[in-house]
């Protein structure tokens, strides 16, 4: 009894000390250092998908400290945070970091990055939410610190349509067509439906949906019941974590062709295809970058960060997959706008109002991703202060069995339907969080 | 030595029967209530303040919600994340239809409506008990949930499907929202806790607390005696649908900014209920102890690596995090059954006689 009182004892006094044993942990930091933190998961269900992206993610920017002593010759630290993809628990890590100077968050999670959008004009501090998030932030007026480049939800969605129009034998085949749309049933996943909606009046084909629930997403038996039933011609999916290869299974099993089966791009994964074996071959997603290693960047990351062991991938075979290069093409994005911030401001320290400028004076040129050693890595992608997305072309590609295959041109997204819905729904989203702050910062450049 | 009520005479039945009848108690209350008012708003900062304080306040009012119908009513919910998203989402609704209005008032009426909707899913009580019932609850949970996603009225047909909190006022000053400072939202936070604390304990030293009670211990002997298990069973849904309707308002509100279905899904009730049996099944005391400690112990645990020096990564500290507050949940109810509450009754006994145990 005395043993259990006792520890019982140390266990309550633990408690009644936290808000005291904490505060000294925050706040410390070096004055020499850009602090990014990265809201990453490794855990949990939509581990499948974050793992790879927050290694690409961290493996980049490591790679810049360990070759060129970070940027600008200033260090960056990296402070990951583990959200498991829950966006209780990303605020936390938003709170948890926001003491220590941050320069940006990538929330990785369009729920998450709905909670953070109204702080960021607050707390001064960009979020850059890469192709996800709220489709409306790439309005720049409404939106000044929020940026989703190169497309919104809305853009890739419209792409998508385009790509099957094209498959049809052109956009007015469309007509009697039955397009299935299988998607998580949270925010990310309802965010493209207006434009599949608005698109099925223009070009007269019929939209089904498949909603998943995110507790029930490795069991989609009855959604796939009613995708054999409907027959649609073709599906589009927006799945996340261990809905992807769920569902690419599940379609193996029901004999959905699967070249008319075209994914996300976040339903892209390497280990999303992998797992239904030859059954997959034939899969499309949406991409906008290169998968492989053939790249110097890349070799940079496998010579400085994964042989030295300064990498967490598994395998060194991990480095130049699909969702992998998603991340480095993340850093490079964080890396390129807190460089154009140092050019901007001449200071060597950014902070975070400053990376937002340098954000919206991004310019990601054919030379200048030469020069960054990622030559036809992805499109040229530009932000502009009016543009926070930019609407960069698109292309789908295929699964072979073994590795992601381009298999189409490049796909402009039909700016003439995003467009007008972009504005509406900007105007929205400000009139129903009103008194939303007008924009105040003055346009670089 | 310490905690001896010698020489504390009551000379009225009135002082006899007061809640903390001996004055170490009632000094230790003052000593912690003004550490939660003033202490803690002059020195904690705003992770403090939003990632511990408000959250644990939050949790602790759900605690306290659900510990009115499974500690002293006896009734098994498994609904509470489901109350707690109705609160939110009428809250929201009716700061929609009533922009200009106190917010504090609408999170208060706010509860009225997830008061209904547990009387409603109460109903069953009146014919089945036990696992029978937290069956018939989870049934509410799964029943709202999918309400929360399929009835687009409520979240005002936001293309994300979540509640996203707008900026109202509270006494003028800005109380929601993303400009409104966290010492504001504790501050709210907190008085709503401790009125509605209050409130409750009061309530369950009257008479409708003790027919609750005589429900929990033994319904046909109280039916005997004259208590209708009708009114006791559904006055406890309520209350408790109330209180976690209230908390569930607070969540959204003051601390995250805008919420999903999932914020309010069934691990959400699971959290509340080992919050609840872990602090101590029927005790108040032991409500705000068991908030702490499940809300508390991880925040810490992910800190600690930091503070120590440690370089660890976050998804291991995450795992860690999951064996250390598993194995510490199991240790306790091994250790104490009646949970923390019951600890500190024990311990309290001991420092009576101390130093000369009998």
């Amino acid at each position: 009894m005395k043993l259990k009182s006792l520890l019982s004892g140390i266990a309550l006094a633990a408690v009644a000390a936290a808000p005291v044993s904490v505060m000294p942990t925050t706040g410390a930091l070096a004055a020499d250092e850009i602090y990014v933190p990265l809201l990453t998961y490794r855990t949990g269900p939509y581990a499948g998908s974050g793992t790879p992206i927050a290694n690409g993610m961290r493996d980049y920017l490591t790679m810049l400290n360990e070759r060129d002593g970070g940027i600008g010759g200033v260090k960056i630290n990296i402070e990951e945070c583990e959200t498991g993809y829950n966006a209780q628990k990303g605020v936390e890590c938003y709170e948890a970091t926001k003491g220590k100077s941050p320069v940006m968050y990538n929330p990785y999670s369009t729920g998450i990055t709905l909670q953070l959008i109204p702080k960021a004009a607050v707390d001064k501090i960009p979020i850059l939410s890469m192709g996800y998030g709220l489709s409306a932030a790439a309005k720049g007026d409404a939106f000044p610190w929020i940026f989703n480049m190169p497309t919104t939800y809305w853009g890739q969605a419209s792409a998508v349509i385009k790509y099957i129009g094209n498959e049809v034998g052109g956009m007015d085949k469309l007509k009697g067509k039955t397009v299935g749309f299988i998607y998580l049933d949270v925010g990310y996943g309802r965010e493209p439906i207006p434009v599949f909606e608005q698109l099925s009046e223009k070009f007269g084909y019929t939209l089904k949906k498949y909603p998943v629930p995110g507790k029930e997403m490795q069991n989609q038996s009855s959604q796939w019941l009613n995708v054999r039933r409907d027959r649609p011609d073709y599906m589009i999916m927006w799945g996340w974590g261990a809905m992807n290869p769920t569902a690419i299974k599940e379609a193996a099993k029901t004999r959905f062709p699967m070249e008319k089966f075209i994914g996300v791009w976040w339903s892209g994964g390497d280990d999303d295809a992998r797992p239904a074996g030859p059954a997959a071959k034939g899969y499309k997603s949406v991409n906008f970058h290169a998968t492989g290693t053939d790249f110097p960047a890349l070799q940079d990351i496998l010579k400085h960060v994964v042989k030295t062991g300064k990498s967490q991938v598994s395998d060194e075979s991990k480095v130049g997959e699909n969702l992998y290069n998603r991340g480095v093409i993340n850093s490079v994005m964080i890396a390129e706008a807190i460089a154009n911030a140092q050019k901007i401001t001449g200071k060597k320290v950014v902070t975070g109002e400053d990376v937002r400028k340098g954000l919206e004076s991004m310019n990601l040129s054919a030379d200048r991703l030469k020069a960054i050693g990622l030559d036809g890595f992805t499109n040229p992608i530009q932000v502009t202060c009016k543009n926070h997305s930019g609407g960069h072309p698109v292309y789908i590609q295929e699964w072979d069995g073994k590795n992601w295959k381009r298999a189409s041109d490049d796909i402009t997204p039909m700016a003439d339907v995003v467009g007008p819905l972009l504005d509406k729904a900007a105007a929205e989203y400000t009139t129903k969080n009103a008194p939303w702050p007008k924009r105040t910062e003055a346009c670089a450049s | 030595m310490f905690y001896r009520e010698a020489g504390q005479f009551k000379t009225s039945y009135e002082a006899d029967q007061a809640i903390f009848p001996i004055l170490q108690d009632k000094w230790g209350l003052a000593a912690l209530a003004a550490f939660a008012f003033v202490v803690i708003p002059l020195t904690a900062n705003d992770f403090v303040l939003n990632s511990i304080m408000i959250p644990m306040m939050v949790f602790t009012l759900a605690t306290i919600g659900l510990n009115v119908l499974l500690g002293y009513a006896g009734q098994l919910s498994l609904g509470t994340g489901a109350f707690m998203g109705v609160g939110a989402y009428a809250c929201y609704k009716l700061t929609t239809f009533f922009p200009d209005t106190n917010i504090i008032l609408l999170v208060l009426a706010s509860g009225i409506f997830s008061a209904g909707v547990g009387i409603i899913f109460g109903l069953p009580s009146l014919r089945i008990k036990g696992l029978y019932l937290a069956v018939t609850t989870l049934a509410a949970q799964f029943f709202l949930e999918w309400a929360f996603i399929r009835i687009p009225w409520l979240y005002n047909y936001n293309d994300s499907g979540a509640i996203e909190v707008p900026q109202r006022l509270a006494f003028g000053i800005i109380a929601t929202g993303p400009s409104a400072t966290p010492l504001t939202r504790y501050m709210i936070v907190l008085c709503i806790t401790v009125f509605i604390t209050w409130l409750v304990s009061n309530l369950i030293r009257g008479r409708i607390g003790r027919s609750w009670m005589m429900i929990r211990d033994m319904d046909i002997a109280a039916e005997l005696m004259g208590i209708k298990p009708l009114q006791a069973k559904l006055s406890a849904f309520a209350v408790s649908s109330y209180i976690a309707g209230v908390s569930g308002a607070m969540m959204v509100f003051f601390w995250l900014g805008a919420a999903e279905v999932e914020s309010f899904d069934i691990n959400h009730s699971f959290l509340i209920l080992f919050m609840c049996i872990l602090g101590g099944l029927g005790s108040l005391i032991g409500s705000y102890m068991g908030a702490a400690f499940i809300w508390v112990l991880p925040i810490l645990i992910r800190a600690a690596p930091a503070a120590l020096g440690i370089t660890v990564t976050a998804a291991s500290v995450e795992h860690i995090n999951f064996m250390i507050v598993g194995a510490l949940i199991i240790f306790f109810l091994i250790a104490e059954p009646a949970g923390l509450a019951r600890l500190w009754q024990i311990g309290k006994q001991k420092l009576r006689v101390w130093p000369f145990p009998y």
